[in-house]
């Protein structure tokens, strides 16, 4: 399966990840083996048999009580963010 | 020199307890090995040296008073894919490279409740996406057995430390391999558990549904002690699975006469190294004189389990790498037009080759279109390699096999095709999709490098696998051996 350039370009931003003219080629190249390779799979006799999500069958979701657990360690948290004022997150202007 | 490095985890742990040594003595001794090491192999992202003295000065007055854990003293490393508080966590990333993380990990706080000195953060892959540590933000590992050679990944940094004697004990995940491979390729015992057993809690996250944590250490006594303290129920982990712990320890000794070893056939394919094939099959003569049968087995899906997992895999890389946007934490790019601007250049920057191809890899097998032809495929493949293991387990204890095709590679030698590298996790990736307890340990040397020999149990049979290492381990010395330079 031969991914175009412009299928890269797609995938990228859906990834929201910005390549480079260089890595453009690369990726071309690598996830279309890739492709080809896991292809494969397309072989495999899967009639009626149920998609597994987990390796633990059977293992249910566990509730907890609606307890509040945790402490407001949000001061602690932004030290890690780029860029913070009066304890919000700053971002580029989203509505203009 | 008291030479106190050559010694094994649980005897340190012994001797501390004994005080025939002191915590500080052993920390100061291995964290001058480490600085020593570090310009050759690059085992360690951090070392932690005035905290870990502090620790070891803290465990000496515990020892002293009579109290402390299991691994009171006892200095360990974390793969730097654990959350440590207060300490640069990176995942080997250049995303991360400034991250100083809020919280311990669930495996870090037990093993710290317990006693453990942690020493520094060790090397590997970039978000564990790797088979040779060489996807490093920090450079690649080098194999204390062949610098010219990798130390296998990804967690490359704990194997080469511990083969090195740089710590006797580190900790490790496993997503397709990533404990077992590296174990093999620098002749120590990787553990990797069932997944739900170790928390990941603090662990960052590659793929969930396969992702485990685990052991690196020189031998399988020394896995079983750090394991018992590592495992349990975690409230914060969603798949942490509430059974009890065993003490490994103490059902270590457990003979092995009678133990049904399948033999599994489809790891000995035209892919496996004939040398590699004979330490394995030597290995397996061993268990036979022990009082093991053995038996050749077959899981006829498991050729399947690679392209199975470079789905899998990725499509879980490519939503939990989502978090990466420049906002709460991790790299932001200069001056962002706009918000996309940011996240597309943060994301572009912050990430190094193979993690953007196994995000791009996710996001196309997880987009419209082509959700059900690879994603879901993958996952009905998956089910069927899964009934495979059930239908072998009905009649053997364990699978034994090779843990690689072949002993350690150059550095370089497969970086430029993904294809040759992914191969490389061919025998062990079974074990993370069916989530199943895997261990390797060493059974040979090829041309003075070291082979591994895997074993495979049912779920929850940590007991059963380590007991059966062991038991190899007892009447063969190939876990004693160490690198030339690192005596």
């Amino acid at each position: 399966m031969a991914l175009t350039r412009e299928q890269i370009a797609s995938i990228a931003t859906l990834a929201r990840l910005e390549l480079t003219a260089e890595e453009v080629p690369v990726y071309q190249e690598s996830l279309s083996r890739i492709l080809d390779f896991v292809g494969a799979l397309e072989r495999a006799d899967t009639a009626n048999v149920t998609p597994m999500a987990h390796p633990l069958p059977g293992l249910a979701q566990r509730l907890r009580p609606d307890e509040v657990t945790e402490v407001d360690r949000h001061e602690r948290y932004q030290l890690n963010a780029p860029l913070t004022a009066a304890g919000l997150y700053l971002v580029p202007r989203v509505i203009e | 020199m008291s030479a106190l490095h050559t010694r094994t985890l649980t005897q340190l742990a012994d001797g501390l307890r004994r005080k025939s040594f002191s915590s500080v003595e052993l920390v100061g001794e291995l964290l001058a090995r480490i600085e020593k090491s570090q310009p050759a192999l690059n085992a360690f992202i951090s070392v932690t040296a005035p905290e870990a003295l502090e620790a070891a000065r803290a465990a000496d007055r515990a020892l002293a008073a009579g109290a402390g854990g299991a691994l009171t003293g006892v200095p360990i490393a974390h793969k730097d894919i654990f959350c440590t508080e207060g300490v640069r966590t990176t995942c080997g990333s250049r995303m991360l490279d400034s991250f100083v993380s809020p919280y311990d990990a669930t495996v870090v706080a037990k093993l710290k409740r317990a006693g453990a000195v942690m020493l520094g953060k060790t090397n590997m892959d970039e978000f564990a996406m790797g088979s040779s540590n060489e996807t490093s933000f920090y450079g690649p590992v080098r194999n204390p057995w062949n610098l010219q050679l990798v130390p296998g990944g990804s967690s490359g940094g704990s194997a080469a430390a511990v083969a090195a004697r740089l710590i006797p004990g580190a900790t490790a995940t496993d997503t397709g391999g990533s404990i077992r491979q590296p174990a093999a390729l620098c002749g120590i015992t990787g553990m990797k558990p069932t997944y739900g057993r170790v928390s990941r809690f603090g662990m960052v996250a590659f793929a969930s549904s396969l992702d485990q944590g685990g052991t690196l250490t020189a031998s399988t006594a020394d896995a079983a002690l750090m394991l018992r303290e590592m495992a349990g129920f975690d409230p914060r982990d969603s798949t942490s699975v509430d059974t009890p712990v065993p003490d490994y320890v103490s059902t270590l000794e457990q003979p092995i006469a009678g133990l049904k070893v399948g033999l599994l056939a489809e790891f000995f394919d035209k892919g496996l190294d004939p040398d590699n094939e004979r330490c394995v099959r030597e290995a397996l003569r061993v268990f036979e004189s022990l009082g093991a049968s053995v038996t050749q087995v077959s899981l006829p899906n498991l050729p399947m389990s690679v392209p199975v997992y470079y789905v899998v895999a990725p499509a879980e890389a490519s939503s939990n790498l989502a978090r990466y946007d420049g906002v709460r934490f991790g790299h932001r790019c200069e001056n962002p037009r706009d918000l996309n601007d940011m996240y597309r250049r943060s994301r572009g920057e912050g990430f190094g080759a193979e993690v953007k191809r196994r995000i791009m890899t996710g996001t196309y097998v997880l987009s419209a279109g082509y959700y059900d032809a690879y994603y879901l495929k993958a996952q009905r493949v998956r089910a069927l390699i899964n009934a495979d293991f059930v239908r072998a387990f009905e009649s053997v204890d364990v699978l034994i096999g090779p843990t690689t095709p072949t002993p350690a590679f150059p550095l370089g030698a497969k970086t430029s095709d993904p294809i040759t590298m992914y191969l490389n996790d061919i025998y062990t990736i079974g074990a993370n999709l069916a989530g199943l307890p895997a261990i390797s340990v060493p059974c040979g040397f090829v041309q003075g490098l070291p082979v591994g020999l895997q074993i495979v149990g049912p779920h929850f049979s940590e007991a059963r696998v380590l007991s059966a290492a062991h038991a190899f381990q007892r009447v063969t010395d190939w876990h004693t051996r160490v690198p030339v330079g690192y005596a």
